[in-house]
Parts: structure tokens; C-alpha cells; sequence
């Protein structure tokens, strides 16, 4: 989840007897389009099996592709969010025999993808390139029945769903700009965010609309790249960490024992979190790849390009650069991240916006708006007028957490009048003050431990304050006034 | 009304038919079992047909008949009888290419030139062989046996479109669509004496067609007349929104520019030309140019300096893109299937026993053609001399408004003449292979007779879309023909 | 093919290679048809040597004969083929899917 990589990501630092990992990310997105990139049959998850097929699903003879304008409109979309060049763009055929792939080649951009030269900008001021963004069609679904329990080895036989074949699919490719497993999980969260913005896919990983290829190397820093290994089947955030920690340090143990790393594709196994050669290069396949006849040349004029640029929505950095400026917090602060994945940035600065503080406003909603959706049902301006109330020092943070759970708990309601139906006044400090000083007479044991620097010792001066206010009193106040004072007395 | 019904004693042709059926004349039923008895008495000698429909024909014909009773126009192709080549998608019918990796398919859906012959009127009386998924040129590679040529059935009838041409020359049907990609229509034609057409790239939807190599791949029609063949291509030709490469323009409307004549018309005569034609096939093409000088064309020579290379571009793109169309035959979702221990073992087995040995041999020739390190040197040169060929065809057009070269090198050859050594076969295609890569229409029509007193066919050539000016040229030689 | 077997066969493509490429193509040859594909093989591409003397720099590949570009649908659903009837038409089928025997040596 986000919100626990952001504080962290442009922090921390990997690095494992002096080597660092060298990664990068190729990312396949499902778009959500109502058909298939060349077809007419749904797009549809979930349906019963081979229920969505058609003539050029099927790869039938004679049937012949075309082209849906939606998917292009998709694709250019996200490749815009990515700040990637749409360019002119051609298909190609990549030709391997597969029983889930119907015309033993996939229709994919080759040489010339429709979106090349962008980035991404993770939470905490980290730029990974993005190389390109290509449209390609999906395959079908296998399944391996018999021998142990769905796994291909040992399997009696395979039955085969051509529903996915054909969904439209964008790859989007990284450049080798991640160092830290942290960083990793940051790009595809931030990926997955962007993507679900645009609108271009629903991006869940666990449906498998989102797919994440990690090409991992490790190096001396400033050394030539390693030779890298491609690991497969890496099905949530988490297990990208995972995945890529265990490869880096595999391949750091083999260079400590004086071997030397194969390029090999690997396939991560969540279960023994450990991943395994599925392919070396040398059986690699020669895809014989040539450009597809069925298919004409896409290049998007400059107008229709303009048109998507401008109708794309504030992306997710814009809007937590927007929530800092207005709260004077970090970008890639937790508060930050949290709202503004549950996308109730907007209603937090609405709450400024009608007189209410925003810092307050980004902690009330953080704290009590979790299942609130994106348009909250407490009414912008109560809001606001709970947070005047606490910055007047009418309210203190306590009694405004009391206030607001009645508010939220009413779908609205004014905090004025039901801090007052409390019986709520914030003291002034003269009254405070004495309250502290009693304590201190009361405890000469624990002033003279905290004095001497044990901060535990505070709590039972704080408490008996809180006790003599009957829970009223601002906690931050009181200890503020005893530092004060202690400072004074060993000064 | 042209009428060619007196022609060496065939039923009417298609204008005839459309003409007679659609005024209540004479009845598509009647027509039809004409064509029927026809096919019962030569048939078993020619074997034009993989299948023949006589049950669909006749229920057809009869919803034909009816929609005249009622006073509803069947369309311009009203009760003519049509043969399909085997390689175009039918719904719940056989649909085979001749091989046996498809023996007993029967596509879900119909090709869009096969709804389109509907729509106008026609009944298809049945799917001819042809050779196996379009690779030959004497419809001898087909898995179901050769066809023979009608007109001596000691020899072939040129192919691939074998069936389809025979289908026409014995009066199986009054037309008949063929696929051609190097020739396939044109060299039957002229080998079986009939007209045959290659239409624009594009022109005509290659949705439902079987695809041989993709790129080249173009549906025409086969007529006992130009007029015949003019109206069949109006019918099936037309943009279509399933097949991408579809050009957007409507139907051709070439009919009626047939009486215009070819005065002022350029002839292009190719100096260059490669060497290769017979004797007689030569001399009936010098013959072809003085009746169209007699009919007020200007002769005029130009050069295309690339024709020759044609052979060697054609046959490096074709095999390449039909390594890649014939990998879908892999016995997992429809056709034939050899069982075996796994997937890897079934391809194998499958492929192996389902493709004849020439369409191995282009598979093999195109999978090199494409594979890593041959790329460039085989497949990205042919592309390269593929343009060059075009870049030459367009500077002789700026001199010629058509150009004529022979069909064949020569007329129809025996049976088992060239099956032993496949380049000997190839070189049939050097004079049609050409307009294929460019995409540029091309059409063969009868003229005379050269050894044995076999057909001649004299190829018209024209540039893109320029169908009209070509069918005009057509239309003179066919009115010059010698008797 | 006599006119190959008594001619000089070209070293353009060696029975390694045609193993290599039926492999990839998945067709199984038989050592004389190995030995005769290799023949027949070399036999073309001598005659297809015409074009190695063309000096081609510069030509763009020509890889459509028409020049068309954006050709595209509009993203809107039709109807579907009928899962019977093409599992009827299957070499194998079970459980409303197609059935092949079991998928080794082509894992991806
Ligand atoms: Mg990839
Ligand atoms: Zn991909």
C-alpha cells in the first residue's frame, strides 16, 4: 500500500556487500474497453468460459482484425499521463506456437509503439523513465488439470478459455532506473494510481488486469549493468518487494561464490518466496517478427492527440503537491498519500476553501473519514467550522475528535452547538498554568526525574492534570507548559 | 442486350441469365438444372468441384423464382449460377482449401464476398478445388486430386483457381470466384480460355477468404465474357469494414464503358520484358497489339526494369506471410488433429500429417525467409525490390494508360509436367506475379489459340482503381479475338 | 529434383538449418525428406541470388500495396459465435473448453 512506501521511498537505500540491484519494470495493463483490441466480442471478466469469442477471437481462417479506436484512445491516454511522445505507430506479428494464443502469433507494437520517452515521478521526488508503452493483444486462459494440483509439470491435459484472447492490453516498459525494492513497490503503486485516474484499467493485480514483469541485475556502483534475469508471475505489490530482494541477493551470493549469473527467465513462487529458472536464453524462441498485413499504420493527428492531452484528469502527484501546498506538509507525507488514494483530497481543500483550516481538516479526514468515499456525507462547511473552533482554541484536539465522531456518526451537524451541549470551553492558560503547578507541588518525585531528563516521567504530571480538568485540558498545552517550566528550572 | 448464349453451345451466360430470370423469362430453377446436368456429365472427367450444392441450389433457386412471382427484384446476379472457390468461408458448408488439415471444417460464418454474391441474386452451385490453401499453379497440389482442363483433359488448368476456372470453361456455372496472389486467377483463365480478374488490392473484401499471403491475397471473378465478368465484379467489389485493408470507395461500375473502345487509349508494349514466353504465346501477343492499333489505341513502349525481380520478391513475401497465416492450423480449436502424448507431439504430428508437401515446402522457404539473421537479407530485401517494382510500374503508366504482356509463358501443359521440380512450376507466375506486389489491377482474357489449339490468355494491366479503362481494353480484344 | 542432384547445391542453406526452421515451422521431416528439402531449398534461393546484386540502400520495404492508415472500429459490442456450435467443431473439448494433451516443453 501506498501509504506505507511514500514516508520512506526517497529515503531508504538498498545495498548488499557493497552491491546495488539495477531494475526494471515491464507492466501489462487489461484497458477497460467494452470490446477486444481487434474484435467485437466483450471484454468481460468473469464470464462463462469461451462465451465471448468470435471468428478473429478464435483466429479462425479467413477472419481478419480491426483496429478498436477506443483502446488506441486508452493507450495514448496513459502514455500522456506517463509524459511519453504518441508517435506514428505499426503492429507486428510475433509468431510461437502456444495452445492459448489462436493464431500462434500475438499481434503486438514491435519497432514502432504508439508511446516512447516518458516517466514517472514516485512519491518523494524519485523520476523512473518510462522507455515505451505499446499496445498488444491478450491470450487465452490455461488450465492445467491432473498431476500436482494445476501446475504444468505433470499435468494429463490442458482445457483452454479464448475469453481473454484478444483483450486489449498496453505494456508499458521502465527503464532500469529502480534501486530499491521500496522504489519498485512505489512505481507500481503509483502506476496502478494513474492508471485508475485515466480511467484506462481497473489495474488489480489480483484479477490479474495488472501484471508485473521485474528484469533485476545487480552491480558495484558505477560498474557496467550485470546481466539481468527476467522474473515472471510477481501478482501483487508486496510480492514485487519480495521477488526482486530475493533475486538481488541470489544473484549477489552466486558473484560472492565466483559465478556468474545466467540471463534466464524466472518465475517467482509466492509460497517458498524464492524464484525459479523457467527459461534460459539460449532455448529462447525465434519470434520471427514482421509487420502485420491485416493491419494499417496508426498516427494519431495532432489534434486528437491535443484532444486526450487536455481531457486528462489532475494526476495523483498534481493533487498530493496541491493537498501539501494547502496543509504545509510533505508531498509524500502519510496523511497526504492516505487521502488522496481514498481520493478525498479534493473535499479537504473544499474544507479550506469554506474557512476551515487545512491541516486539521487533512487530520480529521485521515482519521475519521476512512470509510467515507470520495464525497464524505459531513457537509464541507461543518467541517470548516470544527476546525476554526480548534484553531481559536475553543476546541482542543481531544474534545474536536468527540465533536466530529458526533458529526460524522449525524452525517453533519454544528460543532459550536454540540461542543457546547458538552459542555466544552477550552480553559484559558492562567487557569491551565495553576492546574500544572498544583501537579508539580502534588508529584516532587516525578518533577525531579522528568527535570533529569526521564520523559516517562511526564505521563503521571500530565495525568494528574488531565484528572484535576476532568479530561478537558489540551494535552498539548499541558506539556508545553511543563517543558517550559523545566527549562526554566535546570536553566 | 449483348447476348453470348450462341458461344460453343454453353448456357447463357450471366447477363443472359440475370437479364431472363429477373423478366420472368426463364426460371432460375430451370437455369440451374442446366447447369446441374452439366456438371453430371462432364464432372467426373474434369473434377472442377470439391463439393456440389445441388440441394442448396435448388432451394435457393427456388426462393429466387418466388421473389420474381412476388415482384421483388433478386438483384443484378438474379439466378446466376455461381461457383465458389474452395478457400472462401461458407456457413455449415465444407470449406477445405484442399487440404486435409481442414478436411471436414465448416466455418461458423460466411465471407463477405459470399454475402454480397447473396444479396445480388446469385446461387452458388458448389466450392471448387483448387491447389492446397492457393500454393501452385496447376491445381495438382490439392489433397483431393487434380482437376483437368476442359479443354484437353490430358492437361491441367493452371491453378490454384483450377477448379474455378474449369467450373466456367465446361459450363458448370456461368461464373466463379477465384483468390489470386501471384497469378491464381489469371493463368487458369488464360490455360482454360475464359476471362479472369484480378482487381485492385483492396478493391474486393478479403474478409472470409482464407489467407495464403496476406498482402497479395485478392478475390476475382472468372465469366465466359468480359461483360460476364464486369457484372460479377460490380456485385462482389466495395468497401467493407471487417477486412482493414478494404479501400473506401463503392462498388466499380465497369459495364458500361465496354462499348467505349480503345481509341486514344495509350498501349504500353514492355521492352524489357522478361524472356520466357513461347512462340505462339508471343506471337498471339503481337497479334493482340495490331487489332488494338486497328481499333485506334496507340502502341507505345515503355520499360520496367524490375519485372524480372518479381519472381524472386513474390516468392520470399508470400512463403513469409503464409508461414505465418498456416501456423493457426495447429489442431487445438477446428480442423484435423493427429492425438499424441503432448501439445509440442500434436503439432508436430498434426502439421506433419495434415499439409501437403508443397505447402511444407513454402512454410519451410517462408519460417527462413523471416527467422534471426535471415531477415534482412531475404524478407527486408524482397520488401525493398517490392517497392522498386512498383516505383517502375508507376513511371510506365505515366507514359501508358494499360500494358499487355501473355497471361502464361505458355498454353496448358500435361499433368505431371512440372510437379517434379518446383522452380520449373514457379516461373508459370513470372508474368502475373507483378501487379500482385503493387497491388495493381490485372486481368487475362482469351485471345486465339497457340499449340494444339490450346486457349491463349493475353494479360491487361492497369494502374490502381483504373479497372474501367482496363475492362474497355478487354472488351476490344475480346470483339478482335481470332475465331 | 534430378536437375539439383546432378547441379552443385549452394551452401545458401545447410540440413542444419532446414532442421532448425521445421522445428520452429513444427513439421517433422524424415531424413530423405530433410536431405531433399535442403535440396529443393538451396535450388530457389540460387535463383532467388538475382536480387543480392541490386543495390537497395535507401528504398523504404513495401509492406502494404496501398498506403492506408487509421483504419479503426468503434468500440461497440456484436454478437458472439455460439460456444456449441464451435466446440462441436473441436478436435477436443470439456467442461465449455477446449481440450490439448498436456503443454511441456512450451511453457512461457
Ligand atoms: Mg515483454
Ligand atoms: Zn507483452
Amino acid at each position: 500500500m501506498s501509504q506505507t512506501v511514500g514516508a520512506t521511498v526517497s529515503e531508504e537505500t538498498w545495498t548488499l556487500r557493497g552491491y546495488e540491484m539495477v531494475v526494471g519494470l515491464e507492466v501489462h495493463v487489461e484497458l477497460a474497453t467494452r470490446t477486444k483490441l481487434f474484435s467485437a466480442s466483450p471484454n468481460r471478466f468473469g464470464d462463462e468460459p469461451n462465451t465471448n469469442i468470435d471468428p478473429v477471437t478464435l483466429g479462425l481462417p479467413g477472419a481478419l482484425p480491426v483496429l478498436n479506436r477506443q483502446a488506441v484512445e486508452l493507450a495514448m491516454r496513459l502514455g500522456l499521463a506517463l509524459d511519453c511522445t504518441v508517435q506514428r505507430s505499426t503492429f507486428a506479428r510475433k509468431n510461437y506456437f502456444y495452445p492459448d494464443m489462436p493464431k500462434a502469433y500475438q499481434i503486438s507494437q514491435y519497432d514502432e509503439p504508439i508511446c516512447v520517452d516518458g516517466w514517472l515521478d514516485l512519491p518523494g521526488s524519485i523520476r523512473v523513465g518510462i522507455e515505451r508503452a505499446h499496445l498488444e493483444e491478450d491470450t487465452g486462459k490455461s488450465t492445467h488439470v491432473g498431476g500436482t494440483g494445476g501446475r504444468i509439470h505433470g499435468s494429463d491435459f490442458s482445457l483452454i478459455d479464448f475469453n481473454r484472447a484478444g483483450v486489449p492490453l498496453v505494456e508499458i516498459v521502465s527503464r532500469p532506473d529502480i534501486r530499491t525494492p521500496e522504489q519498485a513497490k512505489a512505481y507500481v503503486s503509483e502506476l496502478r494510481a494513474i492508471l485508475v485516474a485515466v480511467g484506462a484499467s481497473d489495474a488489480k493485480m489480483e484479477e490479474g488486469s495488472m501484471r508485473v514483469d521485474a528484469n533485476v541485475s545487480v552491480r558495484l556502483p558505477g560498474a557496467e549493468f550485470g546481466t539481468r534475469c527476467e522474473i515472471k508471475n510477481v501478482n501483487s505489490v508486496r510480492s514485487v518487494g519480495r521477488a526482486i530482494e530475493y533475486e538481488a541477493q541470489r544473484q549477489v551470493a552466486m558473484l560472492e561464490a565466483g559465478e556468474s549469473i545466467r540471463q534466464e527467465t524466472r518465475h517467482w513462487d509466492e509460497n517458498d518466496g524464492r524464484t525459479h529458472t523457467l527459461r534460459s536464453k539460449e532455448d529462447a524462441d525465434d519470434y520471427r517478427y514482421f509487420q502485420e498485413p491485416d493491419l494499417v499504420v496508426v498516427d494519431p493527428d495532432p489534434e486528437w492527440i491535443e484532444r486526450v492531452r487536455w481531457a486528462l484528469p489532475v494526476l495523483p502527484a498534481a493533487r498530493r503537491a496541491r493537498l501539501a501546498d494547502a496543509t504545509g506538509q510533505r508531498a509524500d507525507a502519510e496523511a497526504i498519500l492516505v487521502v488522496t488514494d481514498r481520493d478525498q483530497d479534493a473535499y479537504v481543500l473544499a474544507v479550506a476553501g469554506a474557512g476551515g483550516d487545512a491541516g486539521r481538516a487533512l487530520v480529521h479526514v485521515k482519521e475519521a473519514f476512512a470509510e467515507q468515499g470520495e464525497r464524505p456525507s459531513v457537509p464541507v462547511a461543518d467541517l470548516a467550522k470544527l476546525t476554526r473552533l480548534e484553531i481559536d482554541g475553543k476546541l482542543t484536539a481531544t474534545q474536536a475528535k468527540q465533536v466530529l465522531a458526533e458529526i460524522v456518526a449525524n452525517g453533519g451537524g454544528d460543532a459550536e452547538a454540540i461542543a457546547a451541549s458538552k459542555g466544552f470551553e477550552a480553559m484559558d492558560t492562567s487557569e491551565l498554568e495553576s492546574k500544572v503547578d498544583d501537579a508539580i507541588a502534588a508529584q516532587p518525585e516525578a518533577w525531579s526525574k522528568f527535570c533529569a531528563g526521564e520523559a516517562k516521567a511526564m505521563g503521571a504530571l500530565v495525568g494528574a492534570v488531565m484528572k484535576a480538568s476532568s479530561g478537558q485540558a489540551d494535552g498539548k498545552a499541558v506539556t508545553a507548559l511543563l517543558e517550559t517550566r523545566r527549562d526554566i528550572a535546570i536553566a | 442486350m449483348p447476348t453470348n448464349s450462341d458461344r460453343q453451345g454453353l448456357p447463357a451466360g450471366v447477363a443472359d441469365i440475370s437479364w431472363n430470370v429477373r423478366n420472368n423469362v426463364t426460371s432460375a430453377a430451370d437455369v440451374l438444372e442446366r447447369h446441374l446436368a452439366a456438371i453430371d456429365a462432364r464432372e467426373g472427367d474434369i473434377h472442377a468441384f470439391n463439393i456440389v450444392l445441388a440441394d442448396e441450389a435448388r432451394l435457393r433457386a427456388a426462393e429466387i423464382d418466388e421473389a420474381v412471382a412476388a415482384g421483388r427484384d433478386p438483384g443484378p446476379l438474379a439466378g446466376v449460377p455461381i461457383a465458389l472457390k474452395d478457400n472462401m468461408c461458407t456457413r455449415g458448408i465444407p470449406t477445405t482449401c484442399s487440404s486435409r488439415i481442414l478436411d471436414g471444417w465448416r466455418p461458423p460464418y460466411d465471407a463477405t464476398v459470399v454475402t454480397k454474391l447473396h444479396e445480388a441474386g446469385a446461387i452458388v452451385v458448389g466450392k471448387t478445388n483448387l491447389d492446397e490453401f492457393a500454393m501452385g499453379s496447376s491445381t495438382e497440389n490439392s489433397a483431393f486430386g487434380a482437376t483437368r482442363n476442359p479443354r484437353d483433359i490430358t492437361r491441367v488448368p493452371g491453378g490454384s483457381s483450377g477448379g474455378s476456372a474449369a467450373a466456367v470453361a465446361a459450363g458448370f456455372a456461368a461464373a466463379s470466384l477465384g483468390s489470386d496472389t501471384g497469378g491464381s486467377i489469371r493463368q487458369p483463365a488464360a490455360l482454360c480460355g475464359v476471362v479472369g480478374v484480378k482487381p485492385t488490392y483492396g478493391a474486393v473484401s478479403r474478409y472470409g477468404l482464407v489467407a495464403f499471403a496476406s498482402s497479395l491475397d485478392q478475390i476475382g471473378p472468372f465469366a465466359n465474357s468480359v461483360g460476364d465478368a464486369a457484372l460479377v465484379l460490380e456485385a462482389i467489389s466495395g468497401h467493407d469494414q471487417m477486412d482493414s485493408t478494404s479501400i473506401r470507395r463503392g462498388p466499380f461500375e465497369v459495364s458500361r464503358q465496354l462499348d467505349m473502345g480503345v481509341a486514344g487509349l495509350r498501349i504500353g508494349r514492355i521492352a524489357d520484358l522478361p524472356e520466357g514466353a513461347s512462340p505462339d504465346v508471343a506471337a498471339r501477343l503481337d497479334e493482340a497489339f495490331d487489332a488494338l492499333r486497328d481499333a485506334g489505341a496507340e502502341i507505345v513502349d515503355v520499360e520496367v526494369p524490375a519485372f524480372g525481380y518479381g519472381l524472386t520478391a513474390y516468392y520470399l513475401i508470400a512463403p513469409a506471410e503464409a508461414s505465418s497465416n498456416l501456423a493457426r492450423y495447429d489442431g487445438v480449436r477446428f480442423g484435423h488433429r493427429v492425438e499424441a502424448p503432448d501439445t509440442n507431439a500434436m503439432y508436430m504430428a498434426t502439421r506433419t500429417d495434415g499439409f501437403g508437401a508443397e505447402v511444407k515446402r513454402r512454410i519451410m522457404l517462408g519460417t527462413y525467409a523471416l527467422s534471426a539473421g535471415y531477415y534482412d537479407a531475404y524478407y527486408g530485401r524482397a520488401l525493398k525490390v517490392r517497392r522498386r517494382i512498383a516505383a517502375d510500374f508507376a513511371a510506365a503508366y505515366a507514359s501508358a494508360d494499360v500494358l499487355l504482356t501473355p497471361a502464361s509463358p505458355t498454353v496448358a501443359f500435361r499433368l505431371g509436367d512440372k510437379t517434379a521440380d518446383p522452380m520449373s512450376m514457379y516461373l508459370c507466375d513470372t508474368y502475373t506475379i507483378p501487379s500482385n506486389l503493387t497491388g495493381d489491377p490485372a486481368m487475362s482474357v482469351p485471345f486465339g489459340t497457340g499449340d494444339d489449339g490450346l486457349p491463349v490468355g493475353i494479360q491487361i494491366l492497369a494502374p490502381a482503381l483504373e479497372e474501367s479503362r482496363m475492362f474497355r481494353t478487354a472488351a476490344e480484344l475480346e470483339r478482335r479475338a481470332p475465331k | 529434383m534430378g536437375r539439383v542432384a546432378l547441379g552443385v547445391v549452394s551452401e545458401r542453406i545447410t540440413p542444419e538449418a532446414v532442421a532448425k526452421v521445421a522445428k520452429l515451422a513444427r513439421l517433422s521431416l524424415s531424413d530423405d525428406e530433410l536431405q531433399q528439402a535442403t535440396h529443393q531449398l538451396s535450388d530457389m534461393l540460387d535463383h532467388f541470388a538475382d536480387i543480392d546484386a541490386l543495390d537497395l540502400d535507401g528504398v523504404e520495404p513495401m509492406t502494404h500495396p496501398t498506403p492506408i492508415s487509421n483504419v479503426m472500429r468503434e468500440d461497440i459490442e456484436m454478437d458472439c459465435l455460439d460456444r456449441d456450435e464451435v466446440l462441436a467443431a473441436a478436435p477436443a473439448a470439456q467442461d465449455g473448453r477446449f481440450r490439448v494433451p498436456p503443454v511441456v516443453g512450451l511453457e512461457d
